[in-house]
Formats: structure tokens, C-alpha cells, sequence
């Protein structure tokens, strides 16, 4: 399959900013630009005395994440990097210095060595400025690496439950111990499977990012393509959902009476026609097996530009958790009244 | 040939990088595609170029640390991504080998590049063998030392280096990587050159021109 790479685009060089600029135009109710830091998206009514900050971040090209998840109730800002690449450290620590009220900050981002080195420097500057920060890394993606090194794995459309317990815990006015430990119980609690269909193209490159065949799909793949667990031939839908929530469920422990709430994330350029039809045969499993949803999210919530593909992340609920996902957060890609 | 570098020829060897990183940013980019996410030769465009905006002829009258300093800063923050952290770290440290000389003989240059080898494996936490640029860095360095050893000029000194990581990273095409990989891309990634590896190359031999300039 050939990836398609027409873009709406002016110069492939500012994309990333003019899509910052266009996302400040069309959200000047929920976020703001700041002129000493022109890759960052701020909150416009996030960040308040005794308030944990939490700044998010990473890669562009996933849109929504980060800067759609940055709002009251979940980040206070989000840092945006080149396409794929991981914000550097300097307008990560300005972001951290600019949420922070005296409560500590919080960075978040997916678990990728980029992001990784990055935000480590970032801490490592703020902590000579006498600034407390912590990290959390999310690591939702199974077929990253397996079960024994669980802390190899990438993060990838679960950092959209993660994200939204960690902002519920800091609204809510926990300390940055407490905010910290809702964002790694919901680390643990979410897993992810994922699979493409067809590659993407960078803006600033001519040829899609890797070759999948005609007529052939990758289980597991990464959201930067990285390779996966197994390439065949294209299932049907029901095949694939399978494929996918069997090794969640494998991993994931959820048993019969237990509650979870679903993400259908579709990569970016898979209908969402197909992503119901995929929630259909989940929805399907989890009845089977006696597992509740408590609230299912179904769309685009962390894209790979124009791939074609979905991932189905579930996350196992708890009291605390679901108190959390149901806490009420106004950002650009997600409100919860 | 010089006996020793100056400020002026850093400067005129990381014009020559960031020109040869442009002209190769597809291969590597391709590279990429095959073992990673795509984008190895964009992001150190992305970077190099940004660097060719700093290079100005007042950067020639401070000095080679300053010049690297300035470098690695501008790198690391027009990049991010993984590169620029371990870029940024290696020319730090290969810089502050180099404080307080006018000039760089070449042993002092075999010194630098030690010093960056360190610095990449501090920040990268990567092993030789591991299918990284470490593994076009560590026979680069040890090259290095051997010719300055033996007396060589500067740019003699970094043609040894150029060479062996050129040797280096075809060589990775036959390792499995080991940093935080599934299993499963192990095997896909035999016969594939690791594309942090074949960039390194390409930096140490531009470096090796532009020493050698007349």
C-alpha cells in the first residue's frame, strides 16, 4: 500500500509551529501560547497555588496528544516536539517552571529514549534551581516488549488514561506523592495492542516511513512504525479485534465481575466506521467475559499522521481509577462534565 | 597539513558536517525506515542545519570549547529526540577536553573524541555490540588514540577515526540491538546497518575534511 503523502502544508519546516498557531486560534478558551516559550501550550485556567503542575509531552504528529489534553483538570502544559521527535529539554524545564505553585510538577510523557533523555535533562536542570519534579513514563504498548521487561515497553494511546488520572489527581488537589502514585496506578492498570495497515510520511521527507505490502497488516506495530509481533495478510475485523484483546486480556488479570473502560483509538487515517466495527467485536469479548465497561472512548485520541491502523487500550478499574477517568476535565480533544 | 586546529577550523569542520548530514539525510532517513521510526536523517538535518545558522566568522574568534559548547546547545534544542541529548552531551564533554588550548594537536583531538565517546555512553547507557552509534564511536576513539600515539597530525588522527567508524557501523548490520527492542525486530534487523552508527560515520569523515582544508 502506498502511503499518502499530500498534505495540507505550507513549508514542511513550520509545520509544527503553524499548527501551534492554528490550535491557540481555534481553543482561546481552554489554552494559551506564551512568547517565552513558542513550543509550549499552556492552560488557561490549569495552574493554581498549591496545585501539582503537570506538563505532558512528546513527538508531534500525534495529534491530539499532547497539546489537545492540556486544560482544567488534566495538563497544565504540554511541550511540543519536531514531527516524531521528542521536545528538548529547555522548553520542557520553562514549562516546568512556568505551572509550577509551589506544589512540585509532574512531567509525563511515553516511554521512548528520546523522551527519556530529554525530560531527564529537563529535571535535572530544574532540580539546580531548587524545583521539584518527578517523572512518570507510560509504558501501555504489550507488543513493545514482553511481560518480564515490562519497563522496556513504549507508550502509546493508553498515555490517554494516564494522562487523565494523573490531571484529575493534581485538580483535585493531591499532594505530588499522591499524584504520582494515580498516574503509576494507572500505568499499570492500562495495556495496549495496536495494528497498521499502512505506513505515514513525514512532512520533511519524501517516502513513507516503512513498506507494509499490499493486502498486508502488523500486529503490534509501533505509532512510529516500529516493527511489531507478526505480518500477514489483512483479517477481517472480528480476527483482528481478537488478535488484540487476547493478549490484553492474557496480560491484563481483569476476570469476570471486574469493570474497565475502553479506548478504540484509530491511527489517523482509519474511519471510524471501521473503529466501531472493531468496538463491536471487543464489546463482544469482554461481555463473554463478563467484564463491564465502564465508559468506552472510541475516535482519535493518539495518531501517527496519516496511518492507518487502531489500537484497543483497556484500562482495569478500581474505585480510585474510575472516581479519576470520571472527574471532570474541559481540554480541546477530551471534556468531561 | 596543520599541526594543530583552531577555533576557526571546529567551526569549518561542522559547516562541513552539517552539509554532508543534508546531502545523506535521505539514506539515513531509510536507514531508519528499516529498523526504527523514520526519521534518523530528518531530525539530524533538522539539527546540522540549525547549527550552520550559528556558524559565523565571530564564532572563529572564541574559543574551541566555546565553539562546541554553542554548538551542542543549538543542536540539542533545535532537535530533542534522542540524538539531541547524546550530541549534545558528546560535544559538551569533547569541548571541555579541549578548554583552555588555543590549538588542538593530535593527540588533544584523540583526547576530544574519547571524551565524547564518554559522554555518549553516560547519557545513551549503550553497550558496544548493542547496534547503536556507539559502535561506530568506540573503534572511531581507539583509532584515534592509536594514531596520535604514533605521532599523527589532526586530521590524520580523525581520517583514522572516520575510517574505523565507517568499519564500525557496516559492522552493526550483522548485530541484534539490545536497547528496549521487542524481540521480534532482533531478527528483522539483521543485514540492516544501524542508522545512528552510519551517521556517526558520516560526521567523522566530514570532520576528517575539513581538517584536512588547505
Amino acid at each position: 500500500m502506498v502511503a499518502n503523502s499530500k498534505k495540507f502544508m505550507n513549508d514542511p519546516d513550520a509545520i509544527v509551529r503553524e499548527m501551534l498557531e492554528g490550535f491557540f486560534g481555534a481553543h482561546p478558551d481552554i489554552v494559551r501560547p506564551s512568547s517565552a516559550n513558542p513550543r509550549a501550550v499552556y492552560a488557561l485556567d490549569g495552574p493554581r497555588e498549591g496545585k501539582v503542575g503537570l506538563v505532558i509531552g512528546g513527538g508531534s504528529g500525534h495529534e491530539p496528544a499532547f497539546i489537545g489534553y492540556v486544560g482544567k483538570g488534566l495538563a497544565d502544559a504540554a511541550v511540543a516536539g519536531n514531527v516524531f521527535a521528542s521536545p528538548a529539554p529547555e522548553p520542557i524545564l520553562q514549562a516546568a517552571r512556568d505551572v509550577h505553585r509551589g506544589a512540585g510538577v509532574l512531567f509525563m510523557y511515553g516511554n521512548y529514549a528520546g523522551d527519556v533523555m530529554n525530560f531527564d535533562m529537563a529535571a535535572e536542570m530544574a532540580a539546580m534551581e531548587d524545583l521539584t519534579v518527578r517523572s512518570v513514563a507510560v509504558i501501555d504498548d504489550v507488543a513493545s516488549a514482553p511481560r518480564e521487561r515490562r519497563t522496556e515497553r513504549r507508550g502509546v494511546a493508553g498515555d490517554f488514561f494516564v494522562f487523565k488520572a494523573a490531571g484529575a489527581a493534581s485538580d483535585k488537589m493531591l499532594d505530588l506523592d499522591g499524584v504520582v502514585a494515580a498516574a503509576e496506578k494507572a500505568n499499570a492498570a492500562t495495556l495496549t495492542m495496536g495494528v497498521a495497515m499502512s505506513a505515514c510520511t513525514l512532512p520533511q521527507s519524501a517516502a513513507p516511513n516503512f513498506h507494509l505490502g499490499d493486502g498486508e497488516m502488523e500486529i503490534g506495530m509501533g505509532v512510529h512504525g516500529e516493527p511489531g509481533i507478526s505480518r500477514g495478510p489483512v483479517l477481517p475485523a472480528d480476527k483482528v479485534a481478537d488478535e488484540l484483546v487476547d493478549r490484553i486480556l492474557a496480560e491484563s488479570g481483569a476476570g469476570a465481575g471486574e469493570q474497565v473502560s475502553l479506548l478504540v483509538n484509530g491511527l489517523g487515517s482509519t474511519t471510524l466506521m471501521e473503529l466501531y466495527v472493531l468496538h463491536r467485536r471487543v464489546r463482544q469479548r469482554l461481555d463473554d467475559a463478563r467484564i463491564s465497561i465502564h465508559r468506552s472512548f472510541v475516535g482519535e485520541y493518539v495518531t501517527s499522521l496519516e496511518m492507518a491502523g487502531a489500537s484497543v487500550s483497556m484500562i482495569r478499574l478500581d474505585d480510585d481509577l474510575r472516581r479519576l477517568l470520571d472527574h471532570p476535565c474541559r481540554t480541546a480533544a477530551l471534556v468531561v462534565a | 597539513m596543520r599541526t594543530t586546529l583552531s577555533a576557526a577550523d571546529f567551526v569549518a569542520m561542522f559547516h562541513l558536517v552539517a552539509d554532508r548530514i543534508e546531502e545523506e539525510k535521505v539514506r539515513l532517513s531509510e536507514l531508519d525506515g528499516v529498523i526504527g521510526d523514520g526519521d534518523h536523517g530528518i531530525t539530524m538535518a533538522i539539527g546540522w542545519n540549525a547549527v550552520r545558522e550559528i556558524l559565523t566568522p565571530e564564532l572563529e574568534e572564541k574559543s574551541i570549547t566555546d565553539v562546541c559548547n554553542l554548538v551542542a546547545r543549538t543542536f540539542l534544542n533545535a532537535v530533542g529526540a534522542s540524538s539531541g541529548p547524546l550530541y549534545a552531551t558528546a560535544l559538551m564533554r569533547g569541548g571541555a577536553a579541549l578548554k583552555g588550548r588555543e590549538g588542538a594537536d593530535g593527540a588533544a583531538l584523540a583526547g576530544f573524541l574519547a571524551a565524547a565517546l564518554q559522554g555518549l555512553r553516560d547519557r545513551g547507557k549503550a553497550e558496544p555490540g548493542d547496534k547503536t552509534m556507539i559502535d561506530a564511536w568506540t573503534p572511531a576513539a581507539t583509532a584515534a588514540a592509536a594514531a596520535a600515539e604514533a605521532g599523527a597530525l589532526p586530521a590524520e588522527v580523525l581520517r583514522a577515526a572516520a575510517e574505523a567508524a565507517g568499519k564500525g557501523a557496516d559492522a552493526t548490520a550483522a548485530m541484534l540491538p539490545k536497547k528496549g527492542r521487542s524481540a521480534k525486530l532482533g531478527e528483522r534487523a539483521l543485514g540492516h546497518v544501524d542508522p545512528g552508527a552510519a551517521s556517526a560515520a558520516v560526521i567523522l569523515a566530514a570532520m576528517a575534511d575539513g581538517a584536512a582544508r588547505p
